[in-house]
């Protein structure tokens, strides 16, 4: 869970920074995306570096799941009768809703893939000019792609504020200090990583970008 | 005061149970939860009924025998309270109390609130011990200890086993009580020669015995009459990934 997770959060990172680039303009945008294709050139072929890096998250994907798929029913089976009076004493919103938060997230990269890489279900869908794409997608008369876009990313935004202190703890981190530091880095990465995401198509739905 | 209790009534573990509940009545608020029911099992018992089973031993809070799920918490609503510490002033004229034994697969109902903690006697045996020569007792300044290790040490040694922390987990693990085990002993000099084997012994122990795996949640902590800390999860992992790299 840990590691597939980090791995899936530094590219989260990294995709976020490449969405910002829609701020500084159509042409660097664009520019941006097809540098992606040309990563690593010539030392591998043109789109190469690309797929070694959709290979290796889509493992990560599937590893995470797996992970979480042993852990849910190992707890179903570990509790076979139900409490009939049960309180929640401690557990945050964010580490109670972990799975279904994370079967949210999944249907949503699934859309999102179809939405923006193969522009199958964009309005646009011209792979050329990837910036065409992202203002047709958040446009205003499009309101429940911007709905689902935003719960997605709040699902992704509550996912790492526990998924990143639970990542950190199942590798080893064992102070009182620690735990407060890495408990306040996961609030601050989770925020920081909504706001960046939920930028674009905010930006696109109040005209700022177009 | 008088009160009522939803009590989980199961005459053996083929049984399938059910709620029942109880008046109680005139109960002094000063009575612990355990006289409580002491004093529903007088009326049962001069009513020709089955007393309501539970665990109990020394009432000091410090066996690690009582623990029932109080309206939906391990322990009831005190913190760092064994069951039989909490008393009935914590509770109003008229309330009606919820009781149910810990729920896990681990841990089989034997009777009404009474559960099987058999497992975590084979987690124990897995890896709580050291290699002591035996005969007299050694001096005690014969290892020395750091005293914030000894500190520790002890804390972790706190852990009564009473398997609150299991019973509030929702994945229903085990996880802070084998932690605890695994921190008490591997703390100390005396402790780490079985170090290694130790961590890994006790969590196979623990996965043979059913119960669910840590997700991180801290509901056992927070229900733990000791106060187990969270942290000692991640010296848990943290002694795994060693002890996998070392063997």
């Amino acid at each position: 869970m840990a590691v597939t997770g980090l791995l899936l959060v530094v590219f989260l990172y990294a995709h976020m920074v490449g969405n910002l680039k829609v701020f500084v303009g159509a042409e660097s945008f664009d520019h941006y995306a097809h540098w992606l294709r040309t990563i690593g050139m010539p030392l591998v072929p043109q789109d190469w570096y690309l797929w070694i890096q959709r290979f290796v998250l889509t493992a990560a994907v599937i590893g995470h799941i797996v992970a979480a798929t042993i852990l849910a029913r190992r707890a179903r089976k570990a509790r076979p009768v139900r409490y009939v009076h049960r309180t929640r004493v401690q557990g945050s919103y964010a580490a109670r809703t972990m799975r279904w938060g994370g079967v949210i997230i999944l249907l949503f990269v699934i859309y999102h893939i179809l939405d923006l890489t193969t522009g199958t279900l964009n309005p646009v869908g011209d792979r050329q000019h990837p910036y065409a794409n992202v203002v047709a997608d958040f446009a205003p008369d499009r309101w429940y792609v911007t709905v689902f876009y935003t719960l997605a990313i709040l699902s992704v935004g509550f996912h790492l504020r526990h998924g990143l202190f639970s990542a950190v703890r199942t590798l080893g981190q064992r102070t009182p200090r620690g735990e407060r530091l890495a408990r306040a880095a996961a609030l601050a990465l989770s925020a920081v990583l909504v706001a960046g995401y939920l930028s674009v198509p905010f930006a696109v739905l109040t005209g700022l970008v177009d | 005061m008088d009160i009522q209790v939803r009590v989980w009534r199961q005459s053996g573990p083929s049984d399938k149970g059910r709620m029942v509940t109880y008046d109680v009545k005139d109960i002094s608020p000063d009575a612990s939860f355990l006289e409580m029911l002491d004093v529903l099992n007088e009326k049962l018992i001069l009513d020709g009924d089955d007393p309501v089973a539970f665990d109990h031993d020394c009432r000091e809070g410090i066996c690690g025998m009582c623990g029932m799920m109080i309206n939906g918490v391990a322990h009831g609503p005190e913190r760092a309270t064994t069951t039989c510490q909490l008393h009935m002033r914590h509770f109003k004229d008229g309330d009606v109390i919820d009781v149910e034994p810990w729920r896990a697969a681990a841990f089989p109902v034997i009777k009404d609130l009474v559960v099987n903690r058999g497992a975590f006697d084979r987690i124990i045996q897995a890896g709580g011990y050291i290699t002591a020569p035996t005969g007299t007792a050694p001096d005690a300044h014969a290892t020395p200890v750091p005293k914030p290790d000894a500190d520790a040490a002890f804390e972790a040694a706190t852990c009564i086993g009473c398997g609150a922390c299991v019973a509030a987990c929702p994945n229903g693990s085990s996880m802070l009580f084998t932690a605890a085990k695994v921190a008490h002993l591997g703390l100390l000099p005396q402790g780490q020669p079985e170090r290694d084997t130790r961590v890994i012994d006790m969590l196979e122990a623990q996965d043979e015995a059913g119960f669910g795996g840590c997700t991180n949640m801290g509901e056992c902590t927070t229900v733990c009459p000791k106060g187990i800390p969270l942290t000692l999860i991640g010296r848990l992992n943290n002694d795994y990934r060693k002890a996998l790299r070392n063997t």
